[in-house]
């Protein structure tokens, strides 16, 4: 395995954010009742004429913008040729030789914390394809044309990637950016973003590529990384028994976990693309692009850079804040209300108790119990000492499970803090008047024991001694000092 | 350039179409007369010629607003299908 270099390039679709279908003017809402989304240009009636959505054209310049790529200037759609039942016109209307964006680029950060950049070939707009669905239906394939026609974004990535991890790193980058240009709503679920990977090996320290297999149509990033790691486990193992990888299209089976052959693809794959004549070049002028520019958000890597500059933030920390539009306006929130000068505290409690309450619920932080105002007063109890960030996160879920703010809960336990010295000299007296032992095992030389001693001042006081004072009181009297 | 017979084969295929063999000399023959005439077009000087995406040279494609326009007209559209259930159009077996 470790003698063996693996390339991965991948082609990802998403489906553009459009109100309306790529070349007519049927919508595009998901979930509608079968063929009540699909008018006679997308069932490829004869006769009729395809129109461009401006909108899809505005989104992929922004895709094209953001990934600073070039964006052509002309660019001309092409019918891609194959049978299948959910293309009714028997062909699909792409774009082959001059796409709408080539040669961009994108900065992916790695497990390791090192950024890697990814090579992005192209991106191209395109037509999807109708479904089929085959359950329910004895013998036959029952076809929803509703999705065909709906706009997509194919984005190819250059074979720049090196393992499994670094596809989904990539992938979830991507997933990032076309949700924060608001091109794409992401869903995966609904497969309204979904890849294709290019998999080779070849013996490390070769130059030329070996010969690769795609697998078709992932759609979980989960999927990704299983597929592409069967796959190449697949290939190294083959070419080791003595064999060749063939070019073919694979499918992943995520019951089984394993890619399988998809031998109906392979005499098909010569699609004699065309210009189609129905459309003409589209060009774009430079105020076009102007106007598009002007309406590009902060990006991803732009606020992750602002909230390592104006936070202090670790380069890790502001990448995983940044993640989302939505995460990054909730720590803003956050911050805006505790000050800059928390704003460690902040992001510890955002990335820490907030994420995992989310995922452990598996809503969106946008649907969060707990709310950038709540957290804040939460977080402010901290920092004015009445409660111990280890008690905080007792408040923090009766605050997601009740939904009450911070100040009650405190109040209505009696969670306060005891930072009244003489309090917490009385507990520690007890304390040691309890464990005579270890009072004379400390003082002999047993220093372990500071943390017994710790303890047990916290079981007497329910938690609520305030850490940095206990410590130093306890030290002080365990040292046999009479403050 | 001729065409050999392997070649309409895949050529039929490709478009589904199914040739006899009756047929198959005349298509091999008229295939190839067609591609032939076509041929002499790579005699013409073109260096330096931009390639036509369109006979409409200097036009450039309209775009339309964002605006969903048509609605559900599928029992309509579905008059002329050979099977329909449920919404579905309905097609022989398809699966990989």
């Amino acid at each position: 395995m470790s003698n063996w270099e693996v390339v991965i390039g991948l082609e990802i679709h998403a489906q553009l954010a459009t109100k309306s279908k790529i070349f007519s003017g049927s919508p595009t809402a998901y979930g509608a009742p079968p063929n009540t989304q699909a008018d006679l240009v997308d069932l490829g009636f004869p006769g009729v004429l395809p129109v461009l959505n401006q909108r899809a054209v505005q989104m992929a310049v922004k895709f094209g913008l953001a990934i600073d790529a070039s964006v052509a200037p002309r660019s001309v759609f092409a019918r891609k040729n194959y049978f299948y039942p959910d293309l009714p016109k028997g062909y699909q209307i792409s774009q082959y030789e001059l796409p709408i964006v080539a040669r961009g680029s994108l900065k992916v950060m790695l497990d390791d914390g090192t950024v890697k950049t990814i090579g992005i070939t192209r991106a191209h707009l395109e037509e999807d394809a109708g479904k089929s669905l085959h359950e329910g239906l004895a013998n036959a394939t029952g076809i929803d044309l509703n999705r065909a026609g709906t706009p997509l974004l194919e984005i190819v990535s250059e074979p720049d990637m090196r393992s499994a991890k670094e596809a989904v790193a990539y992938m979830k980058k991507i997933h990032t950016l076309v949700r924060y240009l608001e091109i794409c709503d992401g869903n995966m679920q609904e497969g309204s973003f979904r890849c294709d990977a290019n998999v080779s090996v070849r013996p490390k320290g070769q130059e030329k590529f070996g010969t690769r297999a795609e697998i078709k149509n992932l759609n979980s990033f989960r999927f990704v990384e299983k597929a592409i790691q069967y796959e190449v486990a697949r290939q190294v193992e083959l070419i080791e028994g003595g064999g060749t990888v063939v070019q073919e299209t694979r499918l992943y089976d995520s019951d089984k976990d394993e890619t399988r052959s998809m031998r109906s693809k392979e005499e098909a794959n010569d699609y004699r693309y065309f210009p189609d004549p129905d459309l003409l070049p589209v060009e774009i002028d430079a105020a076009f692009i102007a106007s598009v520019r002007a309406s590009l958000p902060e990006l991803p890597d732009q606020k992750a850079a602002r909230f390592a500059k104006d936070f202090a933030l670790s380069a890790y920390d502001a990448g995983v804040l940044s993640a989302s539009r939505e995460l990054g306006a909730y720590f803003e929130a956050v911050i805006a209300g505790v000050g800059a000068g928390h704003a460690k505290l902040a992001a510890n409690w955002v990335m820490g108790e907030l994420s995992s309450a989310l995922n452990r619920d598996n809503i969106d932080i946008e649907n969060a119990k707990v709310d950038p105002k709540q957290l804040t007063g939460l977080l402010l109890r901290i920092v004015d000492a009445t409660i111990s960030g280890k008690i905080a996160k007792e408040v923090f879920e009766a605050m997601w499970s009740e939904g009450k703010p911070a100040d009650a809960i405190i109040e209505a336990k009696g969670l306060r803090q005891i930072t009244d010295a003489g309090a917490i000299e009385g507990v520690i007296d007890a304390v040691m008047a309890a464990n005579p032992a270890q009072l004379a095992d400390y003082r002999s030389g047993k220093d372990k024991l500071f943390g017994f001693f710790v303890g047990q001042v916290m079981k007497a006081t329910g938690g609520k001694a305030n850490p940095a004072q206990l410590n130093e009181l306890l030290k002080s009297k365990l040292g046999g000092g009479n403050a | 350039m001729s065409l050999t017979r392997h070649d309409v084969e895949k050529i039929a295929h490709l478009a589904r179409l199914s040739i006899t063999e009756q047929e198959m000399p005349v298509y091999v023959s008229s295939l190839s007369s067609i591609v032939s005439f076509v041929d002499e077009l790579s005699r013409a000087e073109t260096a330096g010629v931009q390639p036509m995406a369109h006979p409409l040279e200097g036009q450039h494609q309209r775009l339309r607003p964002d605006v969903p326009t048509e609605s559900d007209h599928h029992e309509k559209y579905q008059v002329i299908a050979p099977a329909v259930a449920a919404g579905l159009y309905v097609v022989p077996r398809v699966i990989e």
